[in-house]
């Protein structure tokens, strides 16, 4: 690991006043970010921890729809009574992210911002057209992820939280990539207010909309209707562990088997 | 860049400056001479690093010793009682014959106990998935489901 | 001995090493610290191959903390590292051994390949400093794969092994073989390729290195299954200093696997370096770099075709295999796919002819070495998996083609130059299918169906052979060392006895084995037996451990010495019970003239040897220490049978493993739950090579494209059951424990049955081929490949 600052926020105001003049990077949870400095493969010359902002801390039921923080832990949203009586398949996304010890200190805000290709959170944001609230504006999530470990988010932007609106019904199945356990494809399906929303993570550099899934998945939510569309492999990822075909094929299976899931 | 600490460890209040760049795998070693935490891997996957922080199992190889400042911790070293009674999952892990080198159990004790807090009553199958964060290479994990739902027996009386 | 012994012996006998371990006491080599202690980082090459123009190490030694940087150019007088076993090849030449360095001389041949050592007060300041180093590499083309390293062109690695070749080496009568081919009713072949693993051992390689300048000695605490082996290597052939100015510590070590057998560049340049800075030197591998420069294992490609009468009785074999023995040759490289592989060919079947020709070659690699099983695991992967593709041929059950073939009468005779002493094939094979419950499998197959699955079910009928021996025969066969042990017995003065014993424990519960051998055979208490090893400072001698030798040869040496300390104790107590030698009987830890209540406990014939007032000093010298080296006779020869249902989604190509079953006949058993244990380990490990495991070079840049966790999948729990396991028993005939070993028959097991399982459920797909690991992907292209 590089040498760096180190700098602890106390409000919203004061993390965005640190990064300013830091120039560093903000620690959530640090599962990701921790891990990458000690490779040395990221060089912060700061570090802005965000684990006292109180701002970015809760869960709550805003009308239909449920407000997480952004320095929410995978564990407390796999855990919280809201989340499973409103969104289950969020909570048991929650509960599917790295292993237990790293759910214990991973966040929300911090998987999202940092937006790696095979996250689980960016599948659940985009299929259910959560909002994500930052300490400069809200971004729709249509457009939050822009590509591999890119987001709309501007320098010293910092996500506080996000709003997920309650779904009619919705499952996230998650194939996994056999040894970082990250999802080799991961697929959250969910019938909302605005229609079937398909979202698809590990296939492709970010996480996206399968267009295709959702319009056979609106004429029919069942498992045949999602097993009958061909996946374009050409765009997707092809590595030591699932060429593009493959994922490809597997984007309509996992999505068949997340609408038996979503009952 | 130094930064000031000021957490409990295993019940003792701890304080220390230590550089920035400290994981707390390396403080709770190097500084508080606290080997028995292990290091096996550098991407945060074996849990050998497994303690306590709080209550919840984290891996201290990807935690910044600064990110523990104000909690408690509590190391593998902080288990047993003073006279030396064993923990009831340090225990089922012998009865079980739950170990051979020894390396990465530490870790696996200390996230046995979370699993067990967590989810009480676990069957085998829950105990197989939420061992996911920490990699044995010498049991073949056959034990270490039995050591757990041992320990989680005893842990229940 | 075994079941009939006495006490403890044939017990599960909690371990007594275990409280260090589950409190955090344990002391592993980087828990050992020492003052004025420096840090060691190696810089490593990020080349495949490379041949280095010049080092720039001005700024790096100019960096905050640095107490010294060692490149190649610095070790001058220091030999290359020794490869422990000649192979002879067809040529009737030696193979081509190039040297081996420290640190990489002019050149580096591998992605990992130690070009300097950077040491310095802090590890952040050696890490800072080894990235100042400016090395000026010319990026020379790279070769992984060990058949096209052959391959006219291909990149030319040493200037000492033309075409890239180490040896061809053959075994077996080639004409017999051809001629029984040429009769024969059926011929089956087949295609396979042992894929290549990292050990992983979840404590990486570690090595504290320090000078003494008042002795002008060494301590290298080190990360070691074989501390003497380490030692002799080292000082003998590469530093060139008496023994008797290095000790060797491996203290707790976590896990081994084979990879940590060998004398590695690391811990060499460390001895060296301690000197030359008069300061202690730590270095402790990142998994990254645990990763690219421990020793591998496995990596063959190999033919083979299998001559059978009508009825499936086999006639002959015929094996091909290209070996990759990386880019050096590693301590015991040479002897793994000859000496190791070769002569298990013949399996548990009394196939009278078989012919086996080996082609090693150098590729730029990490070098591959033993990993658990060392050949016989890639032995038994081509005999069972040939047997299999056999009884599919021959529509024969896969039982009943083993049945058909099995070797009943013992001894026997391989055509592969070994001889089996004893075993019990259908023994274990009986036991296999009733623990496994093959008589329900149909039912379990239709259930499988019925949910869209595809289910298989394998077997693999194992042989191993254990504690590689005599010394003299080996030797003949090119060992550069001994293969004995050494166990020292020392009776204290209360009757409390240390045992000192060359075979080092690193998971395998020695510290428990060995003290219920001691505690059954002199009849004490368990708790009165304390067992040493791993220090070349405390123990006479040792080979250490490798190929489940512990227990058979190991052992054995500890039985010996008692066998030394019981002869004395009676020549003690015949003199204080005024009796003589021959009457005295020692039973229950009792010294007894026969026929008579007149006795000596135990404790009080050790007092009297160190208390020697009564005491016939004039015939005897006073004392209770004993130590013996025992070389063994013969291999011994663990077998069984192993029995694999996988159940496999056809949409998806997740194999799922539903059971495995192994019943094992491993000779006596001392601790029944320590030798399960070792099952459930080396079970585990074969199904990570056979599903997930897999060591991936690219072929074009040589990087390792499996280099760390997060690619290379290692087995986890919810990968695995729980493992059904059985022995059965026929007691090795030439050691007196009747012991034959543990460590690798699951290893060497598990791999063929699993892939015979995920055969025979794709062949319902008509998937002929599938090659290790068979990974979702692999498995869904295969069964895509069928359907189109």
């Amino acid at each position: 690991m590089y040498s760096f600052d180190m700098h602890k926020a106390t409000s919203l105001d004061n993390a965005a006043a640190l990064l300013a003049q830091s120039g560093g990077k903000a620690l959530a949870g640090g599962q990701s970010l921790i891990a990458a400095m000690k490779l040395r493969l990221a060089q912060p010359g700061a570090l802005v921890d965000l684990s006292a902002v109180p701002e970015m801390k809760g869960i709550r039921k805003e009308g239909d729809a449920i407000v997480i923080g952004a320095m929410t832990r995978h564990a407390e949203v796999a855990s919280s009574k809201v989340v499973k009586d409103a969104i289950p398949s969020l909570a048991a996304l929650a509960e599917g992210i790295g292993d237990r010890q790293v759910r214990n200190m991973g966040t929300l805000g911090g998987a999202l911002a940092n937006n790696d290709p095979a996250a689980c959170y960016p599948a659940a944001v985009l299929a259910l057209n959560a909002t994500v609230h930052t300490n400069k504006r809200q971004i729709a999530a249509d457009a939050f992820f822009k590509g591999m470990y890119e987001t709309a988010l501007a320098d010293g932007e910092l996500i506080t939280s996000v709003s997920f609106p309650i779904p009619k019904k919705a499952a996230y199945v998650k194939f996994v990539q056999p040894a970082s356990r990250f999802a080799l494809v991961g697929v959250f399906v969910a019938q909302t207010g605005s229609g079937v929303r398909v979202a698809v993570t590990g296939a492709a550099s970010s996480v996206f909309r399968a267009k295709a899934l959702e319009d056979a998945l609106g004429k029919a939510f069942n498992n045949d209707a999602a097993r009958a569309v061909k996946m374009e492999a050409s765009g997707l990822n092809s590595d030591l562990h699932g060429s593009a075909a493959y994922r490809a094929h597997l984007i309509p299976v996992l999505a068949g088997r997340a609408v038996l899931a979503a009952g | 860049m130094s930064v000031s600490l000021s957490l409990k460890v295993n019940g003792k209040s701890v304080t220390a400056d230590v550089d920035a760049r400290t994981l707390l795998v390396d403080f709770l070693r190097t500084n508080l001479a606290l080997t028995g935490t292990h290091v096996g891997c550098d991407t945060a996957q074996c849990g050998a690093c497994t303690v306590h922080m709080d209550g919840h199992a984290v891996k201290a190889c990807n935690i910044l010793a600064v990110q523990a400042n104000g909690t408690e911790v509590v190391t593998i070293e902080g288990l047993a009682a003073e006279d030396g009674t064993l923990h009831p999952m340090q225990a089922a892990f012998k009865e079980c014959h739950g170990l051979q080198c020894g390396f990465c159990t530490t870790g696996m004790v200390m996230s046995a106990i979370d699993l067990v807090a967590r989810h009480p009553g676990a069957d085998e199958a829950t105990i197989r998935e939420q061992l996911e964060g920490n990699i044995c290479r010498c049991t073949g994990y056959h034990n270490i489901v039995r050591a757990v739902q041992q320990g989680a027996t005893a842990m229940a009386k | 001995m075994g079941a009939n012994e006495p006490g403890v012996i044939g017990q599960s006998v909690r371990r007594k090493e275990d409280l260090r371990f589950i409190t955090g006491a344990g002391q592993f080599t980087d828990d050992v610290n020492m003052v004025r202690q420096t840090q060691g980082v190696f810089l490593r090459s990020p080349h495949a191959h490379a041949t280095i123009r010049s080092i720039d190490l001005a700024k790096a030694k100019a960096a905050p903390g640095v107490v010294a940087i060692f490149t190649g150019a610095d070790l001058t007088g220091v030999n290359g590292l020794p490869c422990g076993w000649l192979i002879t090849g067809t040529d009737g030449k030696p193979m081509n051994e190039p040297p081996h360095p420290v640190l990489a001389q002019g050149k580096v041949r591998y992605v990992g390949d130690q070009v300097a050592l950077v040491i310095a007060e802090t590890l952040h300041q050696a890490k800072d400093a080894a990235e100042l180093i400016d090395v000026d590499y010319e990026v020379l083309p790279a070769v992984v794969n060990c058949v096209d390293a052959l391959k006219p062109g291909a990149p030319q690695i040493h200037e000492q092994a033309p075409g890239n070749k180490c040896y061809t080496w053959a075994l077996g009568d080639k004409a017999a073989v051809d001629a029984a081919f040429a009769k024969a009713a059926h011929i089956s072949k087949l295609d396979i390729v042992n894929n290549r693993l990292v050990p992983n051992a979840i404590e990486p390689r570690c090595a504290l290195a320090s000078y003494d300048r008042a002795a002008d000695s060494y301590t290298l605490y080190v990360s070691n299954q074989n501390p003497h082996v380490e030692r002799l290597l080292m000082t003998a052939f590469v530093l060139g200093l008496p023994e008797t100015k290095v000790r060797v510590i491996a203290p707790d070590v976590g896990g081994g696997f084979g990879s940590k057998i060998y004398l590695y560049g690391e811990e060499t340049a460390m001895v060296w370096a301690s000197k030359r800075v008069n300061r202690p030197i730590k270095w402790a591998a990142d998994r990254s770099e645990a990763f690219v420069s421990d020793a591998h294992g496995r990596d063959h490609v190999t033919h083979a075709e299998l001559a059978m009468d009508k009825d499936g009785k086999f006639l002959a074999l015929r094996v091909v295999t290209n070996a990759n023995m990386g880019a050096y040759l590693s301590t015991f490289a040479s002897c793994i796919p000859t000496i190791l592989y070769a002569t298990l060919l013949a399996g548990q079947y009394t196939t009278p002819a078989i012919y086996v020709e080996v082609t090693a070659s150098f590729t730029n690699t990490a070098p591959v070495d033993a990993y658990r099983g060392a050949g016989r695991p890639e032995a038994t992967f081509v005999v069972e998996r040939m047997v299999h593709q056999a009884a599919v041929d021959m529509k024969l059950p896969q039982d009943e083609i083993r049945r058909r073939n099995f070797i009943r009468t013992f001894p026997y005779a391989t055509p592969v130059a070994l001889t089996y002493d004893i075993g019990n094939y259908d023994a274990t094979l009986d036991g296999a299918n009733e623990l496994a419950d093959v008589k329900g499998y149909a039912a379990r197959k239709a259930d499988s169906e019925k949910r869209g699955k595809l289910r298989g079910i394998g077997y693999a009928s194992y042989i191993e052979a254990c504690g590689l021996a005599p010394s003299n025969v080996a030797g003949a066969l090119g060992a550069r060392a001994g293969l004995f042990e050494a166990g020292e017995v020392r009776v204290n003065p209360t009757g409390s006895v240390t045992v000192f014993t060359g075979s080092h424990s690193h998971g395998q519960g020695h510290e428990t084995t060995f003290a219920q051998i001691v505690a059954g055979r002199l009849g004490i208490d368990i708790a009165n037996v304390e067992v040493v090893h791993g220090d070349t400072g405390r123990i006479p001698f040792g080979m250490g451990t490798y190929g489940s030798r512990s227990l058979s040869v190991g052992g054995t040496a500890i039985v010996k010495a008692l066998d030394k300390v019981i002869a004395k104790g009676k020549k003690i107590a015949a003199h204080l019970l005024e009796a003589a030698e021959g009457d005295i009987e020692f039973k229950d830890g009792k010294f007894t003239v026969a026929g008579t209540d007149r006795s000596k406990a135990f404790a009080e014939i050790s007092l009297a040897a160190y208390v020697p007032h009564n005491y016939p000093l004039d015939k005897l010298e006073p004392g209770l220490d004993e130590t013996a080296f025992y070389d063994p006779t013969n291999f011994t020869y663990p077998a069984g049978t192993h029995i694999a249902e996988v159940e496999i989604d056809p949409d998806t190509g997740v194999v799922e493993v539903k059971a495995f079953t192994a019943v094992d006949d491993f000779g006596n058993i001392i601790n029944p739950m320590i030798v399960e244990g070792q099952v459930h380990g080396g079970v585990a490990q074969g199904i990570g090579q056979a599903l997930l495991e897999h060591c991936v070079y690219d072929p074009e840049s040589g990087q390792l494209l499996t280099g760390s966790y997060m690619d290379y999948a290692m087995p986890r729990a919810d990968d695995l059951p729980s493992f059904k396991v059985g022995t059965r028993v026929t007691p090795c005939t030439h050691n007196p424990l009747g012991a034959k070993g543990c460590g690798e028959a699951g290893a060497i097991g598990a791999p063929a049955a699993i892939m015979n399982a995920v055969h025979d459920a794709l062949s319902a797909v008509g998937v002929t081929r599938i090659d290790m690991p068979a990974s979702p992907h692999r498995v869904w292209q295969a069964i895509q490949s069928a359907r189109a």
